[in-house]
């Protein structure tokens, strides 16, 4: 694969409702070298920070109470200002109607937990390389 | 023993079945000779059974009903005399909190201990290349004098730290290790609520059967709507996902589906 170029100071959002799976995906991408980090507990506490501006990718859980990533990323999509934002869903929901649907809202990338450190690198190479291509 | 006694003793449907069958022939049977009167004693008899046989299930559901909720209740930490008893679904409810409790702190301690060990593995990595290439111009002899001095404390300081550092990293690992001790916790917290709603399940089935033999007997039927479940609701990880077709299990069926979807 080619090596892409990306921007370690991109800020990311992180949205989990447990924080332990926060701290190991902060952990993971401060090991890519992504140090730019926040993180958010459900949809409706991430809306709002992501409307405050500046997120360049947002990674998201399926599952939480308040509002779900799934929703979290219609919202998203739904957001002119945030439309295009990058989002990669980290999840344990694995039906294939789920991940149909994550791609049919418009979804960047899916990983399924339990995932490696290898496959979140990769999910987010590619994610901005089809960005850099304009895709 | 009367007839209606011998259904209080309590017949399985089929006997009953079977028995309301032979009393129905035998009223068709005197009404055929013409014996209204014997006729009607039977079916004021069989309305009886109906009537006795629909009490006794009743009550025999209450008591069942009644068991099953008392069988609820906690047995362990509280005496029956507590008036703040609590039921031992709730306690199912607290003792599942402090699992997720209990795995949170291991996992956070795990972190912390990791977080404090990556620092000190990257202060050795960062030394031993620094004292490496001291060291390779030395064996080029390359090295001027007070380079050399410069190297000989070096390698005293490096000794000294690196011994330190690598005693913090054991001692750092064993913690790792020791904060797994929430599985064995954990474990016989979860197997107890596994047994619990064993037992819950039991009691609920039973209760099913009970009240299946009431509608029988009434002749009630129910009409049970069958909601539409929303395929795409989260449901949390997949058990036994390798024997499912509408789940993908891993990674690689993911991104398969996907790249079908020309991802």
């Amino acid at each position: 694969m080619r090596e892409v170029a990306l921007d370690k100071n991109m800020k990311i959002l992180i949205v989990d409702d447990f924080s332990t799976m926060r701290r190991i995906i902060k952990n993971l991408l401060r090991d890519l070298g992504f140090t730019n980090t926040a993180e958010a507990d459900d949809g409706q506490t991430a809306l709002p920070v992501l409307k405050s501006g500046g997120f360049d990718f947002l990674v998201t859980d399926w599952n939480m109470p308040g509002m779900t990533g799934i929703d979290l990323l219609k919202a998203v999509r739904a957001d002119p200002k945030l439309a295009s934002l990058p989002v990669l869903m980290v999840t344990a929901e694995a039906k294939r109607d789920q991940i149909v649907e994550a791609a049919q809202a418009g979804v960047n990338g899916y990983v399924v937990k339990p995932f490696t450190a290898q496959v979140l690198k990769e999910k987010i190479e590619k994610i901005f390389e089809r960005v850099e291509a304009g895709g | 023993m009367s007839l209606l006694d011998k259904y209080t003793e309590g017949l399985t449907p089929a006997e009953l079945e079977e028995d309301l069958k032979s009393r129905a022939r035998q009223m068709v049977e005197y009404l055929e000779k013409g014996n209204l009167k014997d006729a009607i004693q039977v079916i004021h008899e069989i309305n009886e059974v109906r009537d006795k046989s629909l009490y006794k299930e009743i009550g025999r559901l209450t008591r069942a009903l009644h068991e099953a909720i008392m069988n609820f209740h906690l047995e362990a930490g509280f005496s029956g005399e507590d008036k703040e008893q609590i039921s031992s679904m709730a306690d199912a409810s607290e003792r599942l909190n402090y699992v997720t409790k209990m795995t949170e702190k291991a996992a956070n301690r795990t972190m912390d201990l990791v977080d404090a060990s990556v620092p000190i593995a990257g202060d050795i990595a960062e030394q031993s290349k620094n004292l490496r290439e001291s060291w390779q111009k030395l064996r080029k002899r390359q090295m001027k004098p007070n380079e050399f001095r410069e190297l000989y404390q070096h390698i005293e300081v490096f000794l000294d730290s690196t011994e330190g550092k690598a005693n913090t990293l054991y001692n750092n690992l064993n913690e790792i290790i020791l904060a797994q001790d929430f599985q064995d916790l954990t474990g016989q917290v979860i197997k107890k609520v596994v047994d619990l709603v064993a037992e819950v399940e039991e009691s609920l089935v039973h209760l099913v059967r009970m009240a299946g033999q009431l509608d029988t007997l009434t002749g009630i039927e129910h009409r049970f709507e069958t909601k539409e479940k929303d395929k795409t609701v989260a449901e949390g990880p997949q058990m036994r996902a390798e024997e499912r077709t509408d789940v993908v299990s891993g990674q690689d069926e993911v991104d398969d589906l996907l790249s079908s979807l020309g991802f």
